[in-house]
């Protein structure tokens, strides 16, 4: 048990740093790294779990995230390269375009 | 065949009234329509309304029946069942006989006074409507549709005294003669609630309460006599109701004639004569109607000595006049006063037509001094004038000397000698402030051309019928000692009016004391007045001339006092209280939402944010739960 505990107080951190990091942060590429760090967290229980119960089906999921996250990242970089054509800056506060037009 | 005529004598001036409404509202809004398509609707009407009336009057004089027409049921609410039922007794045909004739005379005055007026369709839509109303009061055969008709009337008059509606002087008149009404109109019909209640529900209409007033008790039949007596003295114009009356003045003239002759204030009277039944059982009740009468009598004439504008001298002499019916209906001297109301409804409406020529002839001026200053020749109006003077003065052989005598020997026949000596000094000052208005009018010296005025003819025939009236009317009941025939008091012999036997030399004597004061009071008028110097006028001040400061007094005591209630309710009770309440919850919603508009704030991490507390709550939650299990 002393593992599980140890690997998942390691992926708790992780976790919660990630998401400090999507909430605090404003440069949408820290953003874009602190999702990659949740999706490692959950990965790390995901193989911790897998090699406890001795069954392969958590790490096959591992390597899957693995994947899509790579395909993922890909289609982010075109993204933050083309928000940062528009504005000439990754700062997420800039690009706020859901709010509807009200005077106030 | 004859029971049917009844509901056409109302029909009638309503179907004018309809016509004349629908064309007037053609006439403004498509098509000019011309003013002789309203004056034919306007007095074929009523005239037509009369002539039914006539048929009516004379097969009851044949057969000596009594009409009653039930129409519809109009409320059936287990006891009380309300039917549209009209009643055609002596009481009502006699009533409706000389509203009808006068009322078409009126009418046809009418058509010439308001000549090339704007409003002509919509005077007479008003006028027949008036008439209309007030002969369903007249024919009701109980008192809730007698109401309908009271409030017709009153609604009519509102209409009429605000016609022109542009001045706000007219139609704050109108507004008080509403309110005053209203005032009257609430103890009416808390009478008739009380009535009916104190009857054990046993019937509403005239007949079943005549025949059921044994049933009540004493008191109640008291407070209900005295609840009726304050409507009519809201319609009737006595103390302390009458203020709306010489406001109601500033109605054109056709208007005022109507509502002092033939329409209107006669309902008072009509309708404590209608519950004679009750008064009959209640004789305290009718002496203190008396002595309002009394009061209002002299009250009213008081104040008509020092008014300088025609027809608020009219108006004052009107209520004076009323006065003396109320004397009558008091002591149950019914058919002298419905008499009275008779012979007054012709030479005040002849009076009022001619003031109202007299205004028209000089240029819509009402102040006496001025008209008489620039008089003109006027010979029908003149005489027919002088003809009004002397009958409401009570000079033999005119009408209102025999009427008004009537009620004065009653009143010394049944010993009320407060009450005659009253109605004497009132005799008295009538004689003098119509003499007083006739000799400034037409005989006191006045430097003008004196260039003869057309009458027009229209004008010209009710003056002469309503003169033929005004002499001649009171000949159809002389007192006994004239030898002549009691026409009236045989017709109205249904009411039980009381009846005084007094020796000759009694009659001789109060027909000796009503004749001299009112030759009195037109000597001290002749004297005053007829070389009158229209260079220095009378003093307008002064007690008589301000009216008692009775209106300055209501003013200050109701209407102030509910402006200032109506104020406190408008500025405390509505804006700090109800208002203040409403906004501040509308105003704590508003901050509500601006507070929450900070949470959807369109930035994405902060959406990120909430979705991970909602995530973390529902964890928790899950956790809980799965500890407890």
């Amino acid at each position: 048990m002393t593992t599980l505990l140890g690997y998942g107080t390691i992926a708790i951190i992780l976790f919660s740093i990630g998401v400090v990091g999507v909430v605090a942060r404003r440069n949408i590429f820290v953003i874009y790294m602190s999702i990659e760090l949740m999706l490692n967290a959950v990965n790390l229980l995901l193989v911790v779990f897998s090699k406890l119960h001795q069954d392969m089906d958590g790490q096959i999921i591992a390597m899957m995230i693995i994947a899509i996250a790579a395909a993922e990242a890909a289609i982010f970089l075109t993204v933050m390269i083309l928000l940062f054509r528009s504005k000439g800056s990754l700062d997420s506060n800039l690009f706020i375009k859901l709010k509807p037009e009200i005077n106030r | 065949m004859n029971t049917s005529l009844l509901i056409w004598i109302i029909l009638f001036p309503l179907l004018g009234a309809l016509l004349n409404g629908g064309f007037y509202l053609y006439h403004i809004k498509i098509q000019k329509v011309p003013e002789m398509l309203f004056s034919i609707i306007g007095t074929l009407f009523p005239f037509l309304a009369f002539v039914f009336t006539l048929i009516l009057f004379m097969q009851m004089q044949e057969n000596a029946s009594v009409y009653s027409q039930h129409l519809f049921m109009w409320l059936d609410i287990e006891k009380l069942t309300i039917p549209m039922a009209l009643l055609g007794d002596n009481l009502s045909i006699f009533m409706s006989l000389f509203v009808t004739f006068v009322g078409t005379l009126i009418h046809l005055y009418a058509v010439a006074y308001m000549k090339d007026d704007e409003g002509f369709g919509k005077f007479f839509a008003y006028f027949n409507l008036f008439l209309a109303s007030m002969l369903l009061l007249v024919l009701a055969d109980n008192p809730i549709i007698l109401f309908i008709g009271w409030e017709g009337v009153g609604v009519c008059s509102y209409l009429l005294i605000s016609f022109y509606y542009k001045d706000k002087a007219n139609v704050v008149a109108g507004n008080k003669a509403f309110l005053v009404n209203r005032v009257g109109d609430l103890g009416f019909l808390l009478g008739v609630i009380t009535l009916f209640f104190a009857l054990n529900q046993t019937g509403i209409s005239f007949g079943s309460m005549q025949e059921n007033i044994g049933l009540a008790s004493q008191p109640l039949l008291v407070l209900s006599g005295i609840l009726l007596f304050v409507g009519a003295m809201g319609k009737s114009a006595q103390i302390p109701l009458y203020t709306w009356l010489p406001d109601a003045m500033l109605g054109p003239t056709p208007i005022s004639a109507l509502i002092h002759a033939a329409t209107m204030v006669t309902a008072g009277v009509y309708m404590v004569a209608r519950f004679h039944f009750l008064y009959e059982s209640i004789p305290n009740v009718g002496l203190f109607i008396a002595y309002i009468g009394a009061f209002s009598a002299l009250f009213a004439a008081i104040i008509a000595t020092r008014q300088t504008d025609i027809k608020k001298i009219l108006a004052y002499s009107t209520m004076s006049q009323l006065g003396y019916m109320f004397i009558a209906v008091g002591l149950g001297l019914y058919s002298s006063g419905l008499f009275h109301v008779f012979t007054h409804a012709f030479f005040k409406a002849m009076l009022f037509m001619g003031a109202g020529g007299l205004i028209l002839a000089i240029h819509h001026e009402q102040d006496i001094f001025e008209l008489g200053k620039h008089r003109k020749r006027l010979p029908i109006i003149s005489v027919t004038f002088l003809i009004g003077v002397i009958a409401i003065s009570g000079i033999p052989p005119f009408a209102g000397f025999f009427s008004k005598d009537a009620i004065l020997a009653g009143a010394f026949g049944g010993g009320h000698y407060l009450i005659w000596l009253m109605g004497l000094f009132t005799a008295f000052l009538t004689a003098f402030y119509m003499f007083r208005l006739y000799f400034i009018l037409f005989v006191a010296p006045s430097q003008s051309d004196r260039e003869q005025h057309k009458t027009p003819w229209s004008i010209g025939v009710p003056l002469f019928v309503l003169a033929i009236g005004a002499v001649f009317a009171g000949f159809i009941n002389l007192p006994a000692i004239f030898g002549g025939e009691h026409h009236v008091d045989t017709w109205l012999t249904q009411l039980g009016s009381h009846a005084h036997h007094m020796s000759h030399a009694t009659e001789y004597f109060l027909i000796f004391m009503s004749v001299a004061v009112a030759l009195g009071g037109m000597f001290v008028a002749y004297k005053r007045y007829a070389n009158y110097d229209f260079s220095k006028r009378e003093t307008e001040e002064g007690l008589i001339y301000n009216k008692f400061y009775v209106d300055e007094v209501y003013d200050a005591i109701f209407v102030k006092n509910t402006q200032r209630l109506s104020a406190f309710f408008s500025d405390v009770i509505d804006n700090k209280i109800i208002d203040a309440t409403l906004m501040g919850l509308s105003r704590s919603f508003v901050a509500f939402g601006r507070g929450l508009t900070f949470l959807q704030n369109a930035n994405v991490r902060y959406y990120a944010f909430y979705m991970l507390m909602g995530m973390s709550a529902i964890s928790y939650y899950v956790y809980m739960k799965l500890q407890g299990v």
